[in-house]
C-alpha cells in the first residue's frame, strides 16, 4: 500500500512536468484545438467528480450542471466586480494573478459545495430516481434564479462590469454618467492549459488515492449495499454526503475554469442537457473507472467537434451510443463488470 | 447482556413486530425462530438501529441503546450479519474483511484475527483476491460472518446463516458458530427458520409468529414441546 502511494505520488509530479512542458508549447497550438483541449480538461474534471458520486457511491445525480453554473457565476463576479480591489492588492504580475485566479477558483468551488450540502442532505434520503429527479429540479433552479439576477446579466448573460470612478458599478454604459471616468473589467481569461490540466490531475490523482484507501472503500460499500454497509459501522449518510460535497466542489473549480477561459458565460451554458452530457461521459466510461470516464469525456468531448454538421443531431446520437452501449457493453468502455448479487434460491 | 422491552416496529401501516421482549444472557446462544414474515430479521434489524422502533426500548448491557444510529451500535460491540449475506460484491475478499474492522482502532490486532478466522474458515484464506460477487452461497456466508466478526463484537446477531445454503455445509457453519461461541465467549442471537438445527445449538429459544412472541423457553424443552414440533419441525 505504501509503495503504491509513493507510485502515485511520482506520477503525479511527471504528470505536472508534463502540464508544465505542453504549457509552454500552447502558444504555437491552433486556437480552435486549444479550445477543444480545454474544453476536454474541464469535462474530465465534471465527468471524474461525479463520477464519485453517481459511479462511486452509486447516487444517481442529476444535476452536475446546476455547481458548475455556481462556481463559474461566483468565480467570475468576483473576478470583475471585485478586480479594482484585487488589482490593488496583488498587482498584475504572473504570481498576483495566480493568487487571483485560486482564489476565485476556490470561493466558486467552495459556493457550490454548500449549495452541494444544501441540496444534498435532504436528497439523498431520496433513492434511485426520485434522486435523479429532485438534484435535476435543484439545478435546473440555480438557473432559473441566475437568469433573474440583474447583477450577472440575468438570461443576457454576463460578460464583465463597468465600474466608474464614484464608484458606480454597471453591466451598461450609464448615458447619465457620460463624463465621468470608466474602466470595464470583463471576465478575466486566466484559463490556460496548466490550470485546466493542474486541476485535472490533483482530482484524478485524489479519487484514485482515496478509493484505494480503507476510508475511501466506504464509498463502493455504500453503493454495493447500505444495509450491510451500516451493519458494518459506517456512517452511510456521511458518505454520501461527503461525495456529494467534494463532486461539487469540482464542478464549481470546473465552472470557474470555464467562465475564466469563455470570457462570457449564460445561464444556458448550464442547462438540462449540460448534466446529461456529463451523465452520459459517466456512464459510458463505465460508472466508477476514472480512467474510462477521463477517455469517455475526451471522446464525448471531440465527437460534437468531428461531427460539426450535424450538430442539432448531437442528443439523438449520445442517447444511441448510450443506448448501444447498455446493450453492447453495460460495464461501459473501461469498466469492470460490476456484480450482479446472487439472489438466494430457497 | 441485550435486552428488548415491548419493541414495536412498523412499516408504513404494517405493524411488524408488536411488543417483542426478549433477553439474551452474556455467552449464550439464543435463537428467534418462526415463518416467513413473522418478523425476525425486524427485530434484529430494530436491535441493531437499522429501523427504528415505534416503542419500546432496547438495552444492551443495561445502557438504552433505542434510537441510537448504526455504527453507534456497532461501535459499543453489536455486530449484525444480515439476511441474505448481504456482502460487497465489488469488493474482494480481503477488502470486505477489511470493511468489518472499519471502526476499529487496534490495527496492530487485526493480523491475529484474521488468523483466526482464516483457522476456522480456510477457504477464505485461499480466495482473498477473489471479489465477493463471484463467491458461492456458502463462501459468502462464511465472509459474511467472519467481516462481523472483524469488527470485533462483543455479540453477534445472525440473520437465517443456513439460507439457501446446502445441507452438509450449513452443519459445517453451525458448527463454527458453536466454535466461535465457546472459544470466544461469543454472546450470539440467531434468527432461523431452521428450527430443529437452531434449538440444537442454542440455549434458550423464542418462537415468533406474526409480530409476537408465542412461546418461549430452554431450547431443549421446546424442541420436545408438541407444538413446535407440529408448527416448525415439520411432524405431524
Ligand atoms: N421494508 C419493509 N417495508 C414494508 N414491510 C416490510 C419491510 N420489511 C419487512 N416487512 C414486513 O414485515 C413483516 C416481517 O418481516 P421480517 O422480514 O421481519 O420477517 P422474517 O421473520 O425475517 O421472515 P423471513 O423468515 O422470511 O426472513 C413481513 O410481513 C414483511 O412483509
Ligand atoms: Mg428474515
Amino acid at each position: 500500500m505504501r509503495k503504491l502511494q509513493n507510485n502515485t505520488k511520482y506520477l503525479f509530479i511527471t504528470a505536472l512536468f508534463i502540464i508544465l512542458l505542453i504549457n509552454f508549447l500552447s502558444d504555437s497550438i491552433n486556437r480552435y484545438y486549444y479550445q477543444i483541449i480545454i474544453y476536454c480538461g474541464i469535462n474530465i474534471i465534471l465527468a471524474t467528480s461525479l463520477n464519485l458520486i453517481n459511479g462511486y457511491t452509486g447516487q444517481f445525480s442529476l444535476g452536475h450542471a446546476g455547481f458548475m453554473a455556481i462556481g463559474a457565476y461566483v468565480s467570475a463576479s468576483l473576478s470583475t466586480y471585485f478586480a479594482p480591489a484585487l488589482i490593488s492588492l496583488l498587482g498584475t504580475g504572473l504570481v498576483g494573478k495566480s493568487i487571483w485566479f485560486i482564489f476565485v477558483l476556490l470561493c466558486g468551488g467552495i459556493a457550490a459545495s454548500v449549495v452541494g450540502i444544501i441540496v444534498g442532505v435532504p436528497s439523498l434520503r431520496l433513492k434511485g430516481d426520485y434522486l435523479a429527479i429532485s438534484t435535476l429540479g435543484f439545478s435546473e433552479i440555480i438557473r432559473v434564479v441566475i437568469q433573474n439576477l440583474n447583477f450577472i446579466g440575468a438570461s443576457q448573460g454576463f460578460r464583465g462590469v463597468y465600474i466608474y470612478e464614484n464608484g458606480t458599478r454597471s453591466l451598461e454604459m450609464v448615458s447619465e454618467l457620460s463624463d465621468v471616468q470608466y474602466v470595464f473589467y470583463e471576465i478575466p481569461k486566466y484559463t490556460d492549459f496548466f490550470w485546466t490540466y493542474l486541476v485535472a490531475a490533483v482530482i484524478i490523482f485524489s479519487i484514485t488515492n482515496m478509493i484505494r484507501s480503507t476510508y475511501g472503500r466506504g464509498f463502493i460499500a455504500v453503493k454495493d449495499d447500505e444495509v450491510a454497509a451500516e451493519a458494518m459501522g459506517i456512517n452511510t449518510t456521511k458518505f454520501k454526503v461527503t461525495a456529494f460535497i467534494i463532486g461539487a466542489f469540482f464542478a464549481g473549480i470546473a465552472g470557474g475554469l470555464y467562465s475564466h477561459f469563455l470570457t462570457y458565460i449564460n445561464p444556458e451554458d448550464f442547462n438540462f442537457l449540460r448534466s446529461v452530457e456529463i451523465v452520459a461521459m459517466v456512464i459510458l466510461g463505465g460508472m466508477g473507472s476514472t480512467f474510462g470516464v477521463v477517455i469517455a469525456a475526451i471522446v464525448l468531448t471531440l465527437l460534437p467537434e468531428l461531427l460539426r454538421d450535424i450538430q442539432q443531431y448531437r442528443m439523438i446520437i449520445y442517447a444511441l451510443l448510450l443506448i448501444i452501449m447498455m446493450i453492447l457493453r453495460p460495464q461501459g468502455l473501461f469498466g469492470v463488470r460490476l456484480h450482479r448479487k446472487r439472489k438466494t434460491n430457497v | 447482556m441485550l435486552r428488548t422491552d415491548n419493541l414495536h416496529v412498523n412499516y408504513g401501516a404494517i405493524k411488524a413486530i408488536r411488543g417483542i421482549s426478549i433477553n439474551v444472557p452474556e455467552k449464550s446462544i439464543v435463537t428467534l425462530i418462526g415463518a416467513n414474515g413473522a418478523g425476525k430479521t425486524t427485530t434484529l434489524r430494530a436491535v441493531s438501529g437499522i429501523v427504528k422502533s415505534s416503542e419500546g426500548k432496547i438495552f444492551y448491557n443495561d445502557t438504552d441503546i433505542t434510537g441510537l444510529p448504526p455504527h453507534k451500535i456497532v461501535a459499543m460491540g453489536l455486530s449484525q450479519v444480515p439476511e441474505g449475506r448481504l456482502i460487497f460484491a465489488n469488493l474482494t475478499v480481503k477488502e470486505n474483511l477489511e470493511m468489518g474492522a472499519y471502526l476499529r482502532k487496534d490495527r496492530e490486532n487485526i493480523k491475529k484475527d484474521l488468523d483466526f478466522i482464516f483457522n476456522i474458515f480456510p477457504r477464505l484464506q485461499e480466495r482473498l483476491k477473489q471479489s465477493g460477487g463471484t463467491l458461492s452461497g456458502g463462501e459468502q456466508q462464511m465472509l459474511a460472518i467472519s467481516r462481523a466478526l472483524m469488527s470485533k463484537p462483543k455479540m453477534l446477531l445472525l440473520d437465517e446463516p443456513s439460507l439457501g445454503i446446502a445441507p452438509i455445509l450449513v452443519k459445517t457453519i453451525f458448527e463454527k458458530i458453536v466454535e466461535i461461541n465457546r472459544t470466544l465467549g461469543m454472546t450470539i442471537l440467531l434468527v432461523e427458520q431452521n428450527a430443529h438445527l437452531a434449538l440444537s445449538i442454542a440455549n434458550y429459544g423464542y418462537v415468533l409468529e406474526t409480530g409476537s412472541i408465542i412461546l418461549e423457553g430452554p431450547a431443549s424443552e421446546l424442541e420436545s414441546n408438541p407444538d413446535v414440533r407440529k408448527a416448525y419441525l415439520g411432524e405431524i
